[in-house]
């Protein structure tokens, strides 16, 4: 029950923060969801992501887009969008969410222990890594060890968005 | 019933990814099209948790008193996805903030509209 409660949070979160006016009340209402899909994933079982989710989700994010709108306007202007675009964004919501509902027909049911996605790979790291890592938290096991090209890979893009940004930002006006 | 319980998290993650669709294709404010982005990306990050759930299972840290665990790998993708997803971000806002000394404005139609006319002086730029 809880859980159901904390996904229809989740939902009027995320309409409140993009119907906002004021872009600080939007910002603040999407670290709000954050946080809440943090506690979602910690019901998942979640507990790496959960905590990675509120600091750099629910932190960094927050303060990024904050820092962005010190630099530009905080009130956003309003638009007057025409009823023709209106029904071309529609149609196209409603035939990808379509698609996707589509698509979840043929999942297998929530918590399945059968799944596909339970087979192959995962076993095995629960059940060798840690004689062949050391480490009882499996997530971290995989995370730097069997897939430690990934965690290189994904180094590799925050230094090259540090650069991107410093390199923008860099002009003096 | 059943089959309701056995796919609900689906639908609401289906429900959030239209919501940031939504934003970033019809809102002219290049903030709230990065909100919309942020929703998106967190839509597609609940989709993979979900995945990895096991009834009954607990969180893939090892201890001897259970059997179950959680599946470890969507976690450990989904770990990488969000630190890349704050990269992202971090650009689009850099980008945003030169938009915004360029043209003065951060709303769509209105940079639009300067670029056709042609005459960008923006605030606060001494010509």
């Amino acid at each position: 029950m809880i859980d159901f409660a904390l996904l229809f949070f989740l939902v009027v979160c995320a309409v409140a923060a993009i119907q906002m006016r004021d872009l600080l009340s939007s910002i603040m209402l999407l670290g709000i969801y954050s946080f809440i899909m943090a506690v979602v994933w910690t019901r998942l079982n979640a507990v790496d992501v959960a905590f990675t989710e509120a600091s750099v989700g629910a932190g960094i994010t927050t303060i990024l887009l904050i820092a962005a709108l010190s630099r530009t306007r905080r009130m956003e202007t309003k638009q007057c969008v025409p009823p023709a675009n209106l029904l071309i964004y529609g149609t196209v919501i409603l035939l990808t969410s379509a698609v996707l509902l589509y698509g979840t027909l043929d999942m297998p049911t929530y918590g399945d222990p059968g799944a596909p996605a339970h087979s192959h790979v995962a076993p095995r790291y629960l059940e060798k890594s840690y004689e062949e890592v050391g480490v009882p938290n499996v997530v971290t096991a995989v995370l730097a060890s069997y897939r430690g090209y990934d965690t290189l890979g994904e180094t590799t893009v925050i230094f090259g968005a540090g650069i991107c940004v410093i390199l923008l930002l860099r002009r003096k006006i | 019933m059943e089959f309701i319980a056995g796919k609900y998290n689906y639908w609401i993650y289906v429900a959030l990814m239209m919501i940031g669709f939504y934003a970033m294709i019809a809102k002219g404010n290049l903030i709230k099209k990065i909100i919309g982005m942020n929703v998106f990306q967190t839509a597609v990050f609940l989709f993979y948790i979900s995945i990895a759930k096991v009834r009954e299972g607990t969180a893939p840290i090892l201890w001897d008193r259970t059997v179950l665990y959680d599946n470890p790998v969507p976690h450990v993708l989904i770990l990488t996805a969000i630190v890349v997803s704050v990269s992202t971000t971090a650009v689009a806002l850099a980008l945003i903030i030169l938009i915004y000394r360029e043209f003065g404005t951060m709303e769509e139609d209105e940079i639009l509209r300067i670029q056709k006319n042609g005459s960008a002086v923006p605030p606060g730029k001494p010509e």
